[in-house]
C-alpha cells in the first residue's frame, strides 16, 4: 500500500519502505489507477515537454495578452539576466521563467495547469531554471516533478487548490510549496527536508488573497508567480541549509484551508475586493468592458 | 482520489481553466449533443462569461470548441478563422439567463438540415463543467465520466433494459439519473460509467424500441 493523503503518511512509506519520494508517488498512481510506471513516466514527460516549450514562447518579446496587461517582462528580465543581478543568477532565471510562462497563458498560448493555469509559472520556473543553471538530468527534473506532485496531492486531499475557494494561497501558496518541495530535492534532501521546504513557503504565503484585476488572469498574477518561484527556492535552500518549519507542513495546510474559508468572498477570485479593488483597477476594468461591448 | 495528473496537468490553452477550457469543453459537449453538421451557432454569454469574455479568450475557446478543437489545441487561438474555412456562422450576445452560475452560456446551433439545438452548460471552475439543460429539459451532468444521453419514449421498463445492456458488458454506472417534462411523453435518462463504452454498446441501447435518440459524449 503505497496511498497517503499526508505528509506524514508519505514520509512513513519513505522510511519503513527505504523509499524516495518520487518513487512512493509513482507507485501510488501506479496501484491507484492500475497503469504501469512506464506509462505514468511517459505522461510527465510530456507535461516537461510542454512546460518548456512555454517558457521558449514566453521568451520571445513582442506579444500581449488578450487582455493587454502584462507581456514583454520575461524578455525584459532574461536580457538583464546577462548583468548582474542582485539576487543572483538561478532565482532571477527561474523568474524571468516563471514570467514567460504566465505571459504565454495570458496570451492564449499552452501551457501545464500546475495546479492551475493562473499558478502555472512557478513549477516549471524552478525546475527548468535548475536544470538549465545546475545541469541536473532530465530524469532527475520529472523525478522532481513527481515530488511536486506528491506535495499537491496532499494539498488538494485536505484543502484546496482553487483560488475561488481559497484564494491565491490555494493556487500560488501551493505551487510554491510544490515548486520548494522539487528543488530541495534536486539539492540532494531527504524526503523530510523536501517536506520541510513545502511547509515554509506555503507558510510564507497564507492569506494570499486572489484579486484578479478585471477578473483576468494578469494582474497581480504573473508577478505573484515571479515571487512565489522566488520564495520556492528561498525556501528550498533554507531547508537544505537544515532549517526546519516549527508547523509541520500537514498543519500549515490545515491552517491554509481554514484561512480560505474564513476569506470573504469578495477576496476569492471575484475581483470585488484586493488589487482588483484599487482606483487603477477600476479604470482599467471600465475601459476595457467599453471596449469590449464594443466589438 | 486525485490522480498527480489532475494537480500537474491538464495540458490546456491558457489563460484560465474556467473561462478557456471550460468554455472549450463546454462547447465540445454541445458539438457532440447537437450531432449533425453545424451551419450556425449562436452564443449567449451570462455574468462573468459575459464580462470577461474576451480578456479570458472565452468566445474563441466556445468557437473553436463546436469546431470539434479540444481545451489543448492552440488553433483555439485562431478559431474565428477556421469558422470562417469551415464555412460555420457565429454570433455572440450579451444574455440575462436568470439565477444560475456566473460562468453559463447557452449555445444554439443551426444545423445544416435546418433543425435547431439548443444546451445550457455553466463552467464551474478547474476546467470543470456542468450541464443544466438540453432543448428546453433540465437535465444534469457534468462531463467528467463518459457519459450516455439516451432519448426515449416514457414507459417502464426501459431504464431495466438499458442496465441489461450495462450488466451485458460489464460496464459499471457510475450514476443514472431520469428527466422528463411530462408522464407518457419523453424523457431522457443520464448514465455516467466507470469504464469505456464500445460501440457495439451503444448500437445494442440504441436498437431498443423505445429509445430515440442517444448520444455518447466522452471528451
Ligand atoms: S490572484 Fe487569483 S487568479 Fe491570479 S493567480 Fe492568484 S489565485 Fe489565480
Amino acid at each position: 500500500m503505497y496511498q497517503f493523503s499526508r505528509a506524514r503518511e508519505l514520509l512513513e512509506i519513505c522510511e519503513k519502505q527505504n523509499l524516495e519520494l518520487p518513487d512512493v508517488v509513482i507507485l501510488s498512481e501506479e496501484e491507484e489507477w492500475g497503469r504501469s510506471r512506464d506509462m505514468i513516466w511517459d505522461e510527465m514527460e510530456c507535461k516537461l515537454r510542454v512546460m518548456e516549450n512555454s517558457v521558449r514562447k514566453g521568451l520571445e518579446p513582442d506579444f500581449k495578452s488578450t487582455g493587454g496587461l502584462i507581456g514583454g517582462n520575461a524578455a525584459k528580465l532574461n536580457s538583464y539576466l546577462s548583468y548582474d543581478s542582485l539576487g543572483g543568477k538561478v532565482i532571477n532565471q527561474a523568474v524571468a521563467y516563471a514570467l514567460a510562462i504566465t505571459e504565454y497563458n495570458a496570451a492564449m498560448g499552452k501551457i501545464v495547469a500546475a495546479p492551475t493555469a493562473g499558478s502555472s509559472g512557478i513549477l516549471p520556473g524552478v525546475v527548468i531554471a535548475l536544470k538549465d543553471e545546475k545541469q541536473y538530468s532530465h530524469e532527475q527534473i520529472i523525478n522532481a516533478l513527481f515530488v511536486a506532485g506528491g506535495i499537491g496531492k496532499v494539498i488538494a486531499s485536505n484543502a484546496t487548490l482553487s483560488g475561488a475557494a481559497g484564494g491565491c494561497q490555494a493556487e500560488c501558496g501551493a505551487a510554491s510549496a510544490m515548486a520548494a518541495a522539487s528543488a530541495a530535492y534536486l539539492g540532494g534532501a531527504s524526503p523530510r527536508r523536501c517536506v520541510q521546504a513545502a511547509a515554509m513557503a506555503l507558510k510564507g504565503l497564507l492569506g494570499l488573497v486572489c484579486d484578479p484585476v478585471a477578473g483576468l488572469v494578469e494582474v497581480p498574477c504573473s508577478k505573484r508567480n515571479a515571487t512565489s518561484t522566488a520564495n520556492a527556492i528561498i525556501c528550498a535552500d533554507m531547508a537544505l541549509a537544515g532549517i526546519s518549519s516549527f508547523i509541520p507542513f500537514d498543519e500549515v495546510v490545515d491552517a491554509m484551508f481554514r484561512i480560505g474559508n474564513m476569506m470573504s468572498d469578495d477576496l476569492k477570485e471575484t475581483a470585488r475586493g484586493g488589487c482588483a479593488m484599487t482606483p487603477t483597477a477600476l479604470e482599467f476594468a471600465k475601459t476595457f468592458r467599453g471596449s469590449m461591448m464594443k466589438s | 482520489m486525485a490522480s498527480i495528473f489532475d494537480i500537474i496537468g491538464p495540458v490546456m490553452v491558457g489563460p484560465s481553466s474556467s473561462h478557456t477550457a471550460g468554455a472549450a469543453k463546454l462547447a465540445n459537449i454541445a458539438r457532440r449533443i447537437c450531432g449533425e453538421k453545424i451551419r450556425k451557432v449562436d452564443f449567449y454569454l451570462h455574468g462573468s462569461f459575459a464580462e470577461t469574455c474576451r480578456g479570458h479568450g472565452t468566445n474563441q475557446a466556445l468557437l473553436g470548441g463546436i469546431l470539434g478543437m479540444n481545451a489543448a489545441d492552440e488553433r483555439i487561438r485562431d478559431s474565428f478563422e477556421y469558422a470562417r474555412d469551415f464555412g460555420v456562422e457565429y454570433d455572440f450576445h450579451f444574455a440575462d439567463l436568470g439565477d444560475v452560475h456566473p460562468n453559463t452560456v447557452k449555445i444554439v446551433m443551426t444545423c445544416t438540415d435546418g433543425s435547431v439545438c439548443e444546451m445550457i452548460g455553466a463552467s464551474i471552475g478547474g476546467g470543470e463543467v456542468r450541464i443544466s439543460s438540453i432543448n428546453n429539459t433540465h437535465i444534469e451532468f457534468s462531463g467528467q465520466y463518459p457519459t450516455i444521453i439516451t432519448v426515449h419514449q416514457d414507459k417502464p421498463g426501459i431504464v431495466a433494459q438499458v442496465s441489461t445492456v450495462f450488466a451485458k458488458h460489464k460496464v459499471n454506472i457510475a450514476f443514472l439519473k431520469v428527466f422528463r417534462q411530462w408522464r407518457g411523453s419523453e424523457a431522457s435518462m443520464v448514465l455516467e460509467t466507470d469504464e469505456e463504452v464500445s460501440q457495439t454498446m451503444l448500437d445494442e441501447i440504441s436498437l431498443i424500441p423505445e429509445i430515440i435518440k442517444i448520444v455518447f459524449i466522452d471528451i
